[in-house]
């Protein structure tokens, strides 16, 4: 199969998959799943260290290292924020084990 | 098969699990008994994924890669332990905004390695896609950057001037032409360089005019933008765990974009291209607002059964969320059954409000959402509304001429008793009159939220001290 098309495949199945789980999120989970896609999108690190490492005049080294900063910002901070988030959430039946 | 390609076919195979636990964490992540370890699922995704891409760049510009991801990680991970959780959208679209900022750089990498003179032309697909990508990264960065801006109280609500929209328009207008040049005419370093202008300068201007009601809409259609920038980049790099993730991230951003929307009964284009609180002011309200001590709402609520209490974005501002519990504890000893309800736009996200009074202890199972509760409204005895005006105004079901007429609220004027817990008597954060602020069977107690919370644990300790049953 043709790998432009084999893309576009994989684009379609994502996006359905991705409307598809969070079809059932209840309202009270709203923010805190933002907030965890939001960090999901900051694998967009890795893209930001390949091109890093492929960088090789000064400049291109420059906009590979801010990319690479600001994605390394984006996963952790999204991961921090949303754990704390989520530890908040108990149930009044099972205190006692998670 | 030689070393380097077994470690990019194993750095292959990580990204590959990288994007199962991705997609099992979020779905684990949408019911609150699993979604503590649904983001663990997703953190050890993210650590499989950046630790292959160690192996597959061969210890190229190292330094600078594992010096970018320390100045990266750090502070944000410092910074997000210790921020308070009324913060936290702001801190979202503060991220969000890093991860849009990241894409954009990739695409302006990726471009600027194509317009360098005697580079291989790249496929029609790949440039598009990295023009598109960029685009919309850069949108975001700075978009996001406005946005956390305003919640966080640094920049004026909203910045309008005359002829705005003509001028966002052509902004955006121009920095599309100059991407469609890029992939169709020349790539040019200077053209690239205008393309970022424009494109960072929309994202600014796009959110300028757009008021503080609106930017949970705004930071979740902004966290959707850095979902499909992000893919996008991905298809330019060939990296398919970008692809994956990034479009889940996207089609469930835009997803939760339009729920949000829907809920707060603003049609994405009215969010973003028109001004609230422009239309009419509604009609006016008949009768006076009726207030009462806090010794008598005491005894209100000592008489009744059910109690269901409402919560708006006011009592955090008050931090009265500990107080407010607390004097729900004290009624559920004395075998009232309290319940509490929640907007879907409550708080400054949807969801923000149960984050707040999880964050005080507040068990899920006691938090009912609207539809739930709604129905409940005629049996419940006493309604305490704290902090939440437009979302429980009648109008939104009775007032044509209302601005908010067809937002779905919360139905507290079925309550047989309603005590209001307000500072004063102005309006809301939409400023219109609530009728249910006048109606017979409602009674203001003017207080600070906390201060009023704590009157009333007193109130009842002294009655249930004083007479007994």
């Amino acid at each position: 199969m043709n790998d432009g098309f084999l893309a576009l495949y994989i684009f379609m199945l994502a996006a359905f998959t991705g409307k598809e789980i969070i079809g059932r999120v209840p309202v009270i989970l709203h923010t805190p799943l933002m907030s965890g896609s939001n960090f999901v999108h900051g694998i967009v690190l890795v893209g930001a260290m390949i091109a890093l490492a492929h960088a090789e005049s000064p400049l291109a080294i420059a906009i590979g290292f801010i990319g690479v900063i600001l994605g390394a910002g984006n996963a952790a901070g999204g991961y921090v924020v949303t754990e704390r988030m989520l530890e908040m959430f108990k149930s009044s039946k099972n205190e006692k084990k998670d | 098969m030689d070393m380097q390609t077994l470690l990019v076919t194993l750095a292959k195979a990580s990204y590959l699990l990288a994007a199962l636990l991705f997609i099992l964490g979020i779905k684990r992540m949408s019911s609150p008994v699993t979604a503590r370890t649904g983001i663990k699922w997703a953190g050890v995704g993210m650590v499989i994924a950046t630790l292959a891409t160690f192996a597959i760049t061969r210890g190229h510009n190292i330094g600078w890669i594992l010096g970018g991801i320390a100045i990266g990680v750090i502070p944000t991970w410092l910074w997000g332990r210790k921020v308070a959780m009324t913060d936290m959208p702001q801190m979202v679209a503060l991220f969000n905004g890093m991860g849009g900022g990241s894409a954009a750089a990739i695409g302006a990498g990726e471009l600027l390695k194509f317009s360098q003179p005697g580079a291989a032309a790249p496929a029609m697909a790949t440039l598009a896609l990295a023009v598109v990508g960029a685009l919309i990264g850069a949108i975001s960065m700075t978009g996001s950057i406005i946005a956390w801006a305003k919640l966080d109280g640094r920049m004026d609500k909203r910045f309008t001037f005359a002829g705005q929209k003509a001028v966002n328009f052509a902004v955006f207008a121009a920095a599309v032409l100059a991407g469609l040049a890029l992939v169709f005419w020349k790539l040019d370093a200077n053209l690239v360089v205008v393309f970022f202008v424009l494109a960072l300068a929309f994202g600014v201007l796009m959110t300028l005019p757009i008021g503080g009601a609106d930017m949970p809409v705004v930071i979740s259609l902004y966290n959707a933008f850095t979902g499909l920038a992000v893919a996008f980049e991905g298809y330019a790099m060939g990296i398919e765990a970008l692809i994956v993730a990034g479009m889940v991230v996207g089609a469930a951003g835009t997803f939760l974009t339009q729920l949000m929307a829907k809920a707060m009964n603003r049609p994405l284009s009215n969010v973003l291209f028109s001004n609230f609180g422009a239309s009419g002011a509604g009609s006016d309200i008949a009768g006076t607002q009726k207030p009462i001590e806090a010794a008598d709402a005491a005894s209100l609520l000592y008489m009744a059964d059910k109690v269901v209490i409402v919560p708006g974005y006011g009592m955090a501002v008050a931090q009265a969320q500990h107080k407010i519990w607390e004097l729900s504890q004290a009624l559920i000893k004395a075998g009232k059954e309290v319940r509490f309800a929640i907007h879907p736009v409550a708080g400054r996200m949807p969801g923000h409000m149960n984050v707040l009074l999880a964050e005080a202890g507040v068990p899920y199972d006691l938090i009912a959402d609207m539809d739930e509760i709604n129905p409940e409204f005629k049996t419940t005895d006493v309604a305490i509304v704290i902090g939440a005006n437009d979302v429980v105004n009648p109008a939104a079901r009775t007032d044509k001429a209302s601005p908010i007429y067809g937002m779905p609220i919360l139905d507290v004027v079925d309550a047989r008793q309603t005590i209001v817990i307000k500072r004063g008597k102005g309006t809301g954060f939409a400023g219109i009159e609530n009728a249910l602020f006048y109606a017979d069977n409602t009674r203001m107690l003017y207080a600070d939220g906390k201060e009023a919370a704590n009157q009333l644990i007193a109130e009842l300790k002294a009655i249930e001290g004083g007479g007994g049953h």
